[in-house]
């Protein structure tokens, strides 16, 4: 039993760790990226990979209980509710931004399919 | 209407003239004050560019720093007492700091009989589990019902100061249709979103809001929660869909009928003198959903109360009407 234990501490830690490494990240990609849509990606990754990592070692560590279940709703919570509010932010920068062109390209299905059909 | 004076001396009475003042049947101005039209204040051009000049010369005058001996010695002067007053400043809070007792020692008079009765006495008096809300709701209640108003009248002074009457704004555009141009209206991927999340999050703010005297939660956190909930319909389904069930006339018989419940809850202790003679109701079994007494009552009036000022802020400042 004692053996069981440890294991499940030490995937648990690892979990954790890895969240953490993800979150680094995250702060990295926020400060040095120079336009909104790519820090925006930088951080998703932090609101969904690395809080998922980290309260799915919790939940390892915790085992099944009440509370674990409570940290799967608040990761299934913040899984929907993150990737929507960076969908809505994108939209609207991408409606308000007067000088896009400077950053990306924007190609229509049409146009895709026609590149597609030449190649 | 029967008089025992005639209408002759009625006249001159001050009855007469107040109930005049109530019907507004007399105007205080007309044959009192000279009244005239406005006129359009209209001045040449060689006046308001003399007077240009002038204040540049003043404003050059003022500012010379090499003639003017007035504003740098000012300005040193400034300095030094700025200087002297953060001094000032400092020397006294740390001597003030000084003088307080040091932490965590056991006479400190934080350490006093009040808070030892709240943990020892809370759970028998107010017979709620979560000590903290028996104090906030039962012992000290008027301060709770006292932030209550206090959101109350913000959402009035932003009522005051954003509510537009018109339909219409300067430029002649239908408000309902320039409502943010940018909004996210229909959006699909929020529209999902929301159908999923809303009713867990208003699910789960009821149960903050009536699980307050059991454990953590309570009024104030409940509330922010529904709130929260209803500003995330609203922006996913618009105003349509929100205005079916919660308008302004809504909100307001919501909050003074949430606030006077709290009131009439709470004013016996006015009647008993702030005396806590034993209450009529009863305090049932700790830890039971319906227990300790007014406590769940008062929650539940403190969680209206908030969740709808958190939506009418919102859509005070996305639209300012509704």
């Amino acid at each position: 039993m004692e053996i069981i234990e440890w294991i499940r501490f030490i995937i648990g830690a690892v979990f954790i760790l890895c969240g953490l490494l993800i979150f680094m990240i995250e702060m990295v990609g926020i400060f040095r990226f120079k336009y909104v849509l790519n820090r925006m990606h930088a951080a998703a990754m932090g609101d969904t990979l690395g809080i998922g990592c980290s309260l799915i070692g919790l939940i390892i560590i915790s085992g099944l209980n009440f509370t674990s279940l409570k940290l799967f709703c608040i990761i299934i919570f913040l899984w929907f509710s993150s990737p929507t509010s960076s969908h809505l932010i994108t939209r609207l920068e991408v409606a308000t931004d007067g000088e896009r062109e400077s950053h990306y390209s924007i190609i229509t299905l049409e146009e895709l399919e026609s590149e597609k059909e030449k190649s | 209407m029967s008089r025992k004076i005639p209408d002759s001396e009625y006249e001159k009475t001050l009855s007469f003239r107040l109930k005049r003042w109530l019907d507004g049947t007399k105007d205080a101005f007309v044959d009192t004050v000279e009244m005239q039209e406005q006129k359009e204040f209209v001045e040449d051009d060689t006046t308001v560019i003399n007077r240009e000049i002038e204040r540049q010369q003043r404003l050059y005058r003022l500012y010379d720093h090499a003639n003017n001996w007035g504003i740098s010695g000012f300005e040193k002067l400034y300095r030094i007492f700025c200087v002297c007053f953060c001094i000032f400043l400092v020397v006294m809070l740390l001597i003030s700091v000084s003088y307080l007792p040091s932490y965590g020692q056991p006479e400190n008079p934080v350490n006093n009989e009040v808070s030892q009765r709240y943990i020892e006495n809370g759970l028998q008096e107010t017979g709620a589990v979560n000590i903290v809300t028996g104090m906030i709701l039962d012992y000290r209640a008027f301060d709770t019902l006292g932030e209550s108003h206090v959101l109350f009248i913000a959402t009035c002074t932003v009522l005051i100061l954003l509510r537009k009457d018109k339909k219409k704004d300067e430029w002649g555009n239908d408000i309902e249709e320039s409502d943010r141009i940018y909004e996210p209206k229909n959006d699909v991927i929020l529209q999902t979103a929301a159908r999923v999340l809303v009713p867990p999050i208003i699910i789960f703010g009821i149960y903050v809001i009536l699980g307050g005297h059991i454990g953590p939660g309570g009024g104030f956190s409940g509330g922010a929660i529904i709130g929260a909930g209803l500003i995330l319909y609203l922006n996913a389904f618009g105003f349509e869909k929100t205005e079916r069930f919660f308008t302004g006339k809504t909100y307001k018989v919501m909050s003074v009928c949430a606030l006077g419940c709290y009131c009439l809850a709470k004013s016996y202790s006015f009647y008993t003198g702030a005396n806590h003679i034993e209450s009529i109701i009863p305090l049932g079994t700790p830890g039971a959903i319906l227990s300790s007494g007014l406590i769940l009552i008062l929650n539940i009036c403190v969680g209206i109360v908030v969740g709808g000022t958190m939506y009418t802020f919102y859509v005070m400042f996305r639209k300012g009407d509704y």
